[in-house]
């Protein structure tokens, strides 16, 4: 559960979850990223910094450039926890199928 | 059986989906009827619903109360907005944890789908935060407690 809020936070935001949109068909470098937005470079850095100390994307070096990719750690860390809350919701509704169908059964018994 | 689906759309909603062997109006009922409501909206294994106040009419309130037997619990209040038997329920809900969260407006829909129902929940949350908090923390609390305790699920 660690870190789950920084995450969601950082999703909290249209340009973050673009870039992170952009970030999934690969790795990208600032410039790349910041050429769909109408904003600096340095507003795009500071995008891509929250997104890095919420770990869901990391940086390479390569010469000058920094290329940032997808972290596939801190993803499948979000991915975790909305599937618990799926699990959780299933369990509530498994048991709602067996409700349902006690009042299936009542029903008929009335219209007999 | 039909999976359920959870995702996000646009920046303040979660939708919920689910299909059901059963007609609206069962579906209507058993989100109405607090005798029905206490069968399963429980969440895991040990956890009981012991207060369900439930006055089903536009402009009514609910409260239901969760609690785990061994002191933990949790409970949330809510008003109806508009009932429409048996398709549709508008209503708006708070978690109290113990401080109350931002209110999530909740509009559930029963359509008839064959010879089940399909039942969509659209949350709307006042903005981008709230939501990414009900998602990271008020869930993680709320259902949590109520439906994933981590230990329940291993």
């Amino acid at each position: 559960m660690n870190g789950l809020d920084t995450k969601f936070s950082a999703l909290a935001d249209p340009t973050r979850r673009a870039i992170l949109a952009r970030l999934s068909l690969g790795e990208a470098t600032v410039n790349e990223l910041a050429r769909p937005f109408e904003m600096s470079q340095p507003a795009i850095s500071q995008h891509l910094k929250v997104l890095e100390d919420a770990g869901l994307i990391m940086r390479r070096v390569e010469g000058t450039k920094r290329p940032r990719r997808l972290a596939k750690e801190g993803i499948e860390a979000m991915n975790q926890w909305l599937g618990m809350l799926r699990t959780a919701l299933e369990k509530n509704y498994d048991r709602l199928d067996g409700v349902l169908a006690a009042i299936d059964t009542k029903k008929r018994g009335e219209m007999r | 059986m039909s999976k359920m689906t959870l995702k996000t759309e646009g920046d303040t909603h979660v939708i919920v989906t689910r299909r059901f062997d059963a007609p609206p109006e069962a579906l209507y009922r058993a989100h109405t009827d607090p005798k029905l409501l206490q069968k399963w909206l429980l969440g895991p294994e040990g956890w009981s619903m012991p207060v369900c106040i439930n006055d089903a009419k536009p402009g009514g309130k609910f409260r239901y109360e969760w609690t785990n037997g061994k002191g933990a619990g949790f409970h949330i209040t809510g008003e109806y907005l508009e009932l429409n038997p048996f398709n549709r329920i508008v209503h708006v809900e708070r978690m109290h944890l113990p401080d109350p969260t931002p209110d999530n407006h909740v509009e559930t829909t029963f359509d008839q789908d064959g010879e089940g129902t399909l039942m969509t929940i659209r949350m709307t949350l006042p903005d981008e935060k709230t939501r990414a908090t009900m998602l990271a923390t008020g869930m993680e609390h709320g259902m949590e407690a109520s439906y994933v305790r981590l230990e329940a699920m291993i």
